[in-house]
């Protein structure tokens, strides 16, 4: 148990600091970032309390907020995606969940993408409509979160396969 | 009141969740104002002094370019010291209330509509708000939060930024400011549509605010348009300033400007 808290408090601080660090200084192609931070939320274990769970959520928000100088709009898309969280689980794993019995590293490959995708895809909708604020811009929110969300996907893919420790 | 109790309890994640988001909501809706975000902001002391930490890493890998930056700009006033006495001296007076502390950029963003940096001199370096930001090319921005020691600055390529400018040629005015597309380009606003206007002119700083003083290089004209009651023109200047690659700057401070306020308070 012990174990369990210790690994989150390291992957809070350590997704903290390389998104404000590294992630958000790329700038591909002029304007494209990924936001790997959002892998504290979907990584985090499930069977937890949810009303913690959300909290540290919006603290993880507001703490790349700080960083970033956006106002809450990192904190108000992490704590949508936290509380939808579920949801998508029951979604993408199915009856796995019912028994909390979700493992990440151990899952199917296709079925830890599907889920990925979605919470990235929604999270990055509700950043940019927020950073963007205005309704004459839809198409540019679109594109954003389309390719931001792509970059941040392949990254997220990338990290937690890299610390996964499944030993075959 | 047993039942509204009940109610908050069975639903307690759904009622945090709610409260928190509308707690972002409401940051964010402040952040969007001019001059409004109190609490969330890159210039207090942990973030500050986690920026500069890592500053201490990245500078190495821009050492080359920045050396070639300072040696250029050093060419530059030795040739003007040299020459010194060609020229007219300028009014010593004015010349004199503006003061120049050079200071380091720890965070720039060019990316989002609204762009701030952090610089690592804050109230300890007697920088106030308002006080501007330029480097040996152009201008950069205006600082807006300040703490002990580290402030926050409004970009020029912020889309509430505001900057009082002119042309070079004919010192017609007018007012910069940027739609958040290109970050080498920032639109000119408010010159008057019978100005003749040529690309490749120069736009420089008019010193009608207190925050810049005259004559400060900002770009150079690349296209204009008519405004839709096409009596203003819409400029499109091409910054002289790479903002997407900024690391020593320096902060104007107008020493004259409690007493330029004064004068303004009383005139209203």
């Amino acid at each position: 148990m012990n174990n369990i808290v210790f690994i989150n408090i390291v992957r809070f601080l350590g997704l903290v600091l390389l998104q404000v660090v590294v992630c958000s200084h790329i700038n591909f192609l002029g304007y494209l970032n990924p936001y790997v931070y959002v892998l504290f939320v979907l990584l985090y274990p499930v069977s937890n309390n949810r009303l913690l769970f959300i909290f540290l959520s919006f603290l993880l928000g507001l703490s790349v907020d700080m960083f970033l100088d956006s106002g809450g709009t990192h904190a108000a898309a992490s704590v949508a995606i936290a509380y939808i969280r579920p949801l998508c689980l029951k979604f993408s794993f199915g009856s796995v969940y019912e028994y909390h019995a979700v493992k990440f590293s151990n899952t199917d490959f296709s079925k830890r993408l599907v889920y990925f995708l979605i919470l990235i895809f929604i999270h990055h909708f509700i950043l940019f409509s927020l950073v963007i604020f205005d309704q004459n811009e839809l198409l540019l929110i679109f594109k954003q979160t389309f390719y931001s969300s792509i970059f941040t996907l392949l990254l997220c893919l990338l990290l937690s396969s890299l610390f996964s420790s499944k030993k075959t | 009141m047993q039942q509204l109790f009940n109610f908050f309890i069975k639903n307690k994640t759904f009622v945090l969740f709610l409260l928190l988001f509308s707690c972002a909501l409401s940051l964010t809706i402040q952040s969007h104002e001019y001059h409004r975000s109190k609490f969330i902001h890159s210039s207090n002391q942990i973030t500050g002094s986690i920026y500069g930490t890592f500053y201490g890493i990245t500078q190495y890998f821009n050492l080359k370019k920045e050396n070639n930056l300072l040696l250029e700009e050093n060419s530059q006033l030795k040739k003007l010291v040299f020459n010194q006495e060609k020229f007219v001296k300028p009014d010593t007076v004015l010349q004199n209330s503006f003061e120049l502390f050079p200071s380091l950029v720890y965070k720039n963003s060019f990316a989002l509509p609204n762009n701030y940096l952090t610089l690592n001199k804050g109230r300890n370096d007697r920088i106030k708000e308002d006080d501007g930001v330029i480097t040996s090319k152009g201008i950069v921005g205006i600082i807006d939060k300040t703490s002990s020691n580290y402030s926050r600055v409004i970009s020029i390529l912020n889309t509430k930024s505001r900057v009082n400018v002119k042309l070079k040629k004919t010192s017609h005015f007018g007012v910069l400011s940027w739609d958040g597309k290109s970050p080498e380009i920032t639109q000119l606003k408010d010159v008057q549509g019978m100005v003749k206007i040529v690309v490749g002119d120069t736009v420089i700083t008019s010193g009608y605010s207190s925050t810049f003083p005259p004559n400060i290089p900002v770009g150079s004209i690349q296209s204009f348009r008519l405004n839709d009651t096409e009596d203003l023109y819409i400029i499109d200047v091409k910054l002289f300033n790479d903002m997407t690659n900024l690391e020593h700057v320096y902060i104007i401070k107008n020493t004259d400007i409690n007493e330029l306020r004064a004068l303004n308070i009383s005139d209203e």
